[in-house]
């Protein structure tokens, strides 16, 4: 892969910040996008836009058209044995939500057990702990090892229960972490459950099948992966589909609306009221193609070669005290690294590095059940991507030195130097 | 960027740790990056404000901006301390602070304020603790 030239197609990674190059390493909160994806949105407003579905004129027709081949597209990047198993949404939260909604209505009754992880981003914790309050389910969590593995024999636990839902990301947007889906799955269906699978964090990352997975529903963002934003997908078994009752209602959804009555569509137009991000979809099918030319193969070894740089660099710089969180570099897992570094806030890192034109995230990630788990407040995560660097792992390597230099002049008082273990945990 | 005198009020704070014999105390939590600050204040019957401590942990600037702040109320009566207003803590900092980041300037600010008014503190706790079996 060579990443020199392929970066010549991100155009803003280009851009200098505070007139430095930009070194852009929070891809796991959204990609960049390729020109060819920018050029395809801005395309299809140009040359076909129109609503979908609803003209038969040429241009309806057209932007139909292409709505559909990149359900297509979205179909066979999942490994979707037909199109219509294809529902777009307006991202990865929505979908959850979604079958949130739907499985609340169909098989879940009060007492039934959802099984989740401490990894979740919240999107897939907050809507089934609505469900919670709400219907009275109950809600356990899957827990991790010390170096960030989930332990998927929990699944068992509880056997009085009627274990409905297994609902867990494939990746973890904090710690990297590659999740045992096939395993996973394997326990939870000899328990009767449905399978979901949060694909955020790995969709970008590495391909995905889910007939191999052995799961019943997928969600991932179009953002997230080289995409553009508000387009999300939400793959799902023909079956299970069929089962789910509508989301939304409104336009596109319905057969047939009369006063007294009203019939839906079939999945996946049973799903998709109103007017969908039409010109989104358009784009993330052009991403969808360009992430095939790429290959996952160079790409799965590129972020290899990224992790290494990342553990030397942490290693030979800073010894023990960049602590890098979650699974070793020969570990299943990602370019994305969260850590921390005493005596340095990661807000402060996080400013001071855009300073040098680094863009990092600090806080809980949305992840503040996991964050309470590895019992930090907050994580400093650099999350790298196909147009990575390595030398751009020495820039931020560079500017982590500077700031602990920076922080380390000042002296040190007995009772805030140790400040790496406040009383906030439980300070929510 | 961060100016020296905000990585001195970080590292060694002033009026840090709790206050025995408080008459009031207030606080602000920022859940983005986990900060939590508490402010004591021991007010004379004659309404000044004579002792005041922080504890908790926060970034630089929400430590810093606290640490400036219980300097500048120490001593002085409530009337004028309730007069501080946020341009007043933001002069204190004396760096401009990015939009994401005047929630920390603000943080030991509010807590001083929910200390002063008695209210109680408006953390975001509300969490879902009903139906849970
Ligand atoms: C693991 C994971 N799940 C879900 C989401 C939510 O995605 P979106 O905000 O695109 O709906 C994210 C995004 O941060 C994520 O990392």
């Amino acid at each position: 892969m060579d990443v020199a030239r392929l970066r010549n197609d991100f155009p803003i990674l280009g851009r200098r910040i505070h007139d430095r190059p930009l070194v852009y390493l929070d891809s796991a909160a959204t990609s960049q996008k390729p020109r060819c994806v920018i050029d395809a949105v801005a395309s299809f407003y140009a040359e076909h836009n129109a609503n979908v579905h609803r003209g038969v004129h040429t241009l309806g027709e057209e932007a139909t058209d292409a709505f559909e081949r990149a359900r297509e597209k979205a179909a066979a990047f999942v490994g979707a044995r037909d199109p219509a198993e294809i529902v777009f949404t307006r991202g990865t939260t929505e979908s959850l939500n979604l079958l949130a909604h739907g499985l609340a209505r169909t098989v879940l009754e009060r007492g039934d057990r959802v099984v989740t992880t401490v990894l979740e981003h919240h999107s897939n914790i907050v809507p089934w702990q609505i469900l919670r309050s709400e219907r009275g389910i109950r809600l356990d969590f899957l827990d991790i090892d010390d170096g960030g593995a989930l332990r998927p024999e929990a699944i068992d636990d509880a056997p009085g229960l009627r274990t409905r839902v297994l609902t867990v990301t494939q990746v973890s947007n904090v710690l990297g972490t590659v999740t045992p889906i096939r395993e996973l799955a394997e326990r939870a269906h000899a328990r009767g459950a449905v399978v979901i699978v949060d694909a955020a964090q790995s969709a970008p990352h590495y391909p995905i099948d889910v007939e191999r997975l052995g799961i019943d529903f997928l969600a991932f963002s179009g953002h997230k992966t080289l995409g553009p934003t508000g387009i999300g997908v939400l793959w799902g078994r023909a079956d299970r589909l069929r089962s789910l009752p509508p989301y939304q209602g409104g336009g596109e959804m319905i057969r047939e609306v009369h006063q007294d009555r009203v019939l839906f569509q079939e999945p996946p137009a049973r799903f998709e009221a109103g007017t969908p991000p039409i010109a989104q979809a358009v784009g993330l099918g052009t991403a969808l193609d360009y992430l095939g030319r790429v290959g996952w193969e160079e790409l799965a070894d590129h972020e290899r070669k990224i992790t290494e740089r990342m553990y030397r660099m942490a290693n030979d710089r800073f010894g023990g005290r960049l602590r890098i969180f979650g699974p070793g570099p020969g570990a299943a897992r990602n370019a994305t690294f969260s850590f921390s570094l005493p005596g340095v806030h990661p807000h402060d890192i996080a400013s001071l590095a855009d300073a040098d034109g680094v863009a990092l995230r600090s806080g809980h990630h949305c992840a503040q059940p996991l964050m309470e788990r590895l019992g930090v407040p907050a994580l400093t995560r650099a999350s790298a991507y196909l147009y990575t660097l390595p030398e751009e792992i020495d820039r931020l390597g560079d500017c982590l030195e500077r700031i602990e230099a920076l922080f380390a002049r000042a002296p040190t008082r007995g009772n805030v130097a140790n400040r790496a273990t406040p009383d906030l945990n439980t300070a929510t | 960027m961060y100016q020296e005198v905000i990585l001195q009020h970080y590292r060694t704070p002033k009026n840090f740790g709790p206050l025995s014999g408080a008459t009031a105390s207030g606080e602000e939590s920022n859940p983005l990056c986990g900060d939590h600050i508490r402010v004591e204040l021991k007010v004379s019957d004659g309404g000044v404000v004579e002792e005041v401590g922080f504890s908790g942990d926060g970034c630089a600037i929400s430590v810093a901006a606290t640490s400036l702040l219980t300097q500048k109320v120490k001593g002085r009566p409530v009337a004028e301390v309730e007069k501080i207003s946020r341009e007043d803590v933001f002069q204190l900092i004396g760096i401009p602070l990015s939009p994401a980041r005047i929630k920390c300037g603000l943080t030991g600010f509010v807590a001083l304020g929910r200390a002063l008014h008695g209210e109680p503190s408006g953390s975001v706790s509300a969490s879902e603790p009903v139906g849970s079996p």
